[in-house]
């Protein structure tokens, strides 16, 4: 359906390729698992599927691509949007319309589809992906899984026979990516679409995959069933991970699978009284750096946060969960003075100041954030000038942004423009911007978001290393993997209320939609990483 | 005929009512027949409105006409001249220099002139009811996608636009908390300019994805026309719109003869028509629930022609009866074929199809546009 042949792209003034040599053919019906590191070249692949590159962005494309038998080399985009479907990153970007029914209908109107059969799809695509309360809601209004779903279905009404997806999933709450994935699934069993998907987070859809496409860092392309490729990709999720370190095969790609092949390491360790290795939290006796008490914040009458009340210690990483729209961003804005707290109240920083009002440059001091978009705070046109530039607005000996920044991610040039850095660089360049005033408390909003295994656990190393120092650290994440293997405590919200807090281990293995991996695999043992659980098995096979 | 079934009357439609009506009471100063306009005109609004964030633009169009005739009055006051004999106060002269002997500032005030003043202030007051009327009747947003084929990508780009600019208040709202969490300050014109260069590469970048989100979903798919038919379209549409417009012009404007404008204004129909039919012949696009034009559509639009017909026919016959006169003051006349076409254009208030019955009851006011969408700007 998709086919690839000696495919080389390379872009106008870059020095190597994006894909080099690329043979690729993927047969109809299949879903096929894009992975790779973040920069690898995954978004250029998929573009070229319906010709947006070289047709839209430039640069060279050699070889061929053909969709459907139709060469991209004489069928510019807006010719295959009848055979490939084309979902983009950030769904609200791509709508061209104002509300769901006429969104769904705009496909079908550029392709001169007659009105009868525009409605009868417009209302089969609603009832397949579960659209028909919101039909006429504005776009503006929907949650994020909505807003996804709605893209998927305006790209499916034209009845294109492949189905391009770029992260579906990367800014979703567990429960919505289940959601998205879910009606992937469908799409793929029922209706026999071709579906190729690019994802960073794994282990929510590699289970599923026919055909894992792996991208190295040089542009080439290997590509198979997925045990052959994930087995030794630098990029993988963490069952795999388990099943590599443990030896197991087949590599098992699915909790079932995982449990299967574990169940006797566990009968083993069921008799053993080894107590898992749980993660040095802070002690009892260190500092507050963060009171949130009885906290209210109002939206018109729509209470955003709910009398909610909250302490953060020094040495703690606290994790912050919960759905989309629960109130996790605005808890962290009022924390750092962006939010009015109308009822209660919010100290933070080693003297429990209050943040609202409070001069920028005071602020630092005290508390830092990393917002979700993380380039709104750079603005200079070299990362040495942005480093030089916090070290002024922080008054701090110039060159400390700069040491940060090499302890976090070492060998980035001084003249690199912050645009150009990738998504795991970029973090680390803004964390280092915001510690160099060195505030007791960071805050950090879905950091982790677009980046890949060895982004993360770079970043992993990093807040531990902060949390030794003595910084305290709260991340709003939906990233339940990164909160085994990084929080000492999770904070779940809901509807702006506190709904649990307590140790790691306490709240996210007794959850559903929180638990890790490895700690469905290793129920009813309390182990979140494939570290925990590889020692525990070796001390009991010992 | 049955009953008609409960459906969204066409917005073309209510445009021509409404204009219909604005240009009835354009051609008129008598203060009776501006009033019967006003209410037939509120009327139909009251029977046909939908229940939506558009549709009570026709409060805010009538308190814009209240303060149109106080401005009137004002002015009138302060510097009308004097007519009539009636003098119900007199305000201070001012003097003006010898060159400004035309003009005139304080003075007798006569009631005639305030009756006139009020009059003519209540006419613009109508008018400005029309325009309102016709915007909580019909959703601008339908208005544009029944565009002709050969306008669909201006149509486009006004949505396009529409949805950009909140964007874009976000954008600068999230790059100003930024700056702050940087320890910078967002006073002055330096936090302005550090700013909006983060918003426009952020607006810029978006444009460019939703640029390539359109293209991959077949934008612009259409055959292209050859250059010659294309250059018609534009002569034809530009000039029929210039024609349409000296047209109005002389049929609204009460001094000059209906007979020089109405020829001017079907030719220049005629031609912008031609124009967008050529322009949008060869493109393959399709309409997804387009809104019919029937029969309640052509009735509601003839009972705007009528009462424009009506108030031009009572012109004609007797100028003196639509208009107000105050030297001699003396009550208005009622011509029987202005009160006739008038009454005529209430009655789209039946004609009409009924409101489909989610659009009644669907949502309470405000229920949509209040805490969700801040929750979603804030948190998504």
């Amino acid at each position: 359906m998709i086919r690839f042949e000696d495919v080389t792209v390379t872009y106008s003034e870059a020095l190597s390729p994006a894909l080099r040599n690329v043979n690729l053919n993927i047969r109809e019906g299949e879903l096929a698992l894009l992975v790779g590191r973040t920069g690898s070249g995954k978004s250029t692949l998929l573009r070229a599927i319906n010709g947006l590159v070289p047709h839209f962005t430039g640069g060279l494309l050699e070889g061929r691509v053909t969709v459907a038998g139709r060469d991209t080399r004489t069928n510019p985009p807006r010719e295959l949007a009848d055979v490939v479907g084309m979902v983009p990153q950030d769904p609200m970007s791509g709508f061209v319309t104002d509300t769901v029914e006429e969104e769904l209908a705009y496909g079908m109107e550029a392709l001169g589809i007659d009105p009868q059969t525009m409605r009868r799809r417009v209302e089969d695509t609603l009832d397949l992906l579960g659209l028909v309360e919101i039909r006429d809601r504005a776009l503006l209004t929907l949650s994020g899984g909505q807003r996804q779903r709605t893209a998927i279905g305006s790209v499916l009404t034209t009845n294109p026979s492949v189905l391009v997806l770029d992260e579906p999933t990367s800014a979703l709450d567990p429960g919505a990516a289940e959601e998205v994935l879910a009606a992937i699934q469908r799409l793929v069993f029922d209706l026999g679409l071709t579906v190729l998907m690019a994802e960073h987070r794994l282990e929510r859809v590699v289970q599923y995959a026919d055909h894992v496409v792996a991208i190295e860092t040089d542009g080439t392309v290997v590509h198979g069933p997925p045990e052959s490729v994930l087995a030794d990709a630098p990029v993988a999720p963490p069952v795999i991970e388990l099943g590599r370190r443990l030896g197991l095969s087949p590599l098992p790609l699915s909790v079932r699978d995982a449990r299967r092949e574990t169940a006797s390491w566990r009968h083993l360790l069921d008799d053993s009284q080894s107590a898992a290795a749980v993660p040095v939290s802070a002690s009892g006796e260190s500092a507050m750096v963060a009171n949130v008490d009885h906290l209210s914040v109002l939206y018109g009458n729509f209470a955003a946060v709910n009398d909610l009340t909250l302490t953060v210690k020094r040495g703690e990483i606290v994790a912050l969960m919960g759905r989309n729209g629960a109130g996790k961003s605005t808890l962290l804005n009022s924390m750092v003075g962006l939010q009015k707290a109308d009822r209660g109240r919010v100290q933070v920083g080693a003297q429990l100041a209050d943040p609202f009002g409070m001069p920028g440059h005071e602020l630092l001091k005290h508390v830092g954030l990393v917002p979700q978009e993380a380039g709104d705070m750079l603005y200079a046109q070299t990362v040495a000038a942005e480093c030089a530039a916090a070290d002024r607005d922080t008054q701090a000996v110039s060159g400390t942004t700069r040491a940060l920044l090499e302890q976090f991610a070492p060998g980035i040039s001084d003249e690199t423009h912050p645009r150009d850095l990738s998504e795991g660089q970029r973090l680390s360049l803004v964390l280092a911007i915001v510690l160099t005033a060195r505030p007791p408390l960071v805050l950090l909003d879905e950091p982790t978001r677009g980046l890949d295994y060895p982004g993360k656990a770079n970043f992993t190393r990093v807040l531990a290393q902060l949390a030794d120092e003595g910084h305290a650290i709260m991340l709003a994440t939906h990233d339940v993997e990164l909160v085994a293997t990084t929080a000492h405590r999770v904070v779940i919200i809901a509807d702006g209320e506190l709904v649990a807090d307590g140790t790691t281990e306490e709240v996210v293995v007794s959850s559903p939609m929180f638990a890790p991996q490895i700690s469905k695999v290793m129920r009813p043992h309390p182990y979140l990483t494939v570290d925990e659980a590889v020692r525990a098995i070796e001390a009991v096979t010992q | 005929m049955g009953r008609t079934l409960p459906r969204y009357l066409h917005p073309g439609a209510w445009w021509v009512w409404a204009l219909g009506m604005a240009a009835a009471a354009s051609r008129t100063t008598n203060p009776l027949l501006l009033g019967l306009i006003l209410a037939v005109t509120a009327f139909v609004v009251a029977a046909r409105k939908p229940d939506a964030p558009w549709s009570r633009s026709f409060s805010v169009f009538l308190k814009l006409g209240l303060v149109v005739i106080a401005i009137r009055l004002v002015f009138q006051v302060a510097l009308g001249s004097p007519v009539g004999e009636h003098v119900l106060f007199s305000l201070p002269v001012v003097p003006l220099p010898e060159w400004m002997a035309s003009l005139r500032l304080g003075g007798d005030i006569t009631a005639e002139s305030i009756i006139f003043a009020a009059c003519d202030g209540l006419r613009l007051a109508v008018l400005l009811a029309c325009v309102g009327a016709a915007n909580s009747l019909a959703s601008p947003a339908r208005l544009l996608k029944s565009m002709p084929a050969a306008l669909y990508e201006v149509g486009v780009a006004v949505v396009v636009a529409m949805t950009f600019a909140p964007q874009l208040v976000t954008d600068l709202g999230r790059v100003r908390q930024a700056r702050r969490l940087r320890g910078r300050t967002n006073k002055g014109l330096r936090g302005a300019g550090g700013a909006a260069l983060p918003v426009l590469e952020g607006a810029l970048d978006r444009a460019v994805t939703l640029a390539s989100a359109m293209d991959s979903r077949g934008y612009g798919r259409s055959g292209q026309l050859p250059v010659r038919v294309r250059r018609l379209t534009v002569l034809l549409v530009l000039g029929g719109l210039l024609g349409v417009c000296i047209g109005l012009f002389g049929l609204l404007s009460a001094d000059t003869s209906v007979f020089a404008g109405a020829p001017l204004l079907v030719l220049g129909l005629l031609a912008a028509f031609t124009g967008l039919w050529l322009g949008g012949r060869r493109s393959i696009r399709t309409r997804y629930r387009a809104d019919p034009w029937e029969l309640p559509e052509w009735l509601v639009s003839l009972c705007g022609l009528f009462a424009a017909a009506g108030v031009i026919t009572a012109g004609i016959i007797n100028p003196a009866s639509v208009t107000i006169s105050v030297v001699p003051l003396m009550w208005p006349a009622l011509p029987v074929a202005a009160l006739v076409g008038i009454l005529l254009g209430a009655l789209p208030a039946v004609l009409a199809p009924p409101l489909p019955a989610a659009a009644a009851v669907r949502r309470q006011p405000g229920s949509r546009a209040g805490a969700p969408v801040t929750r979603l700007a804030v948190d998504a």
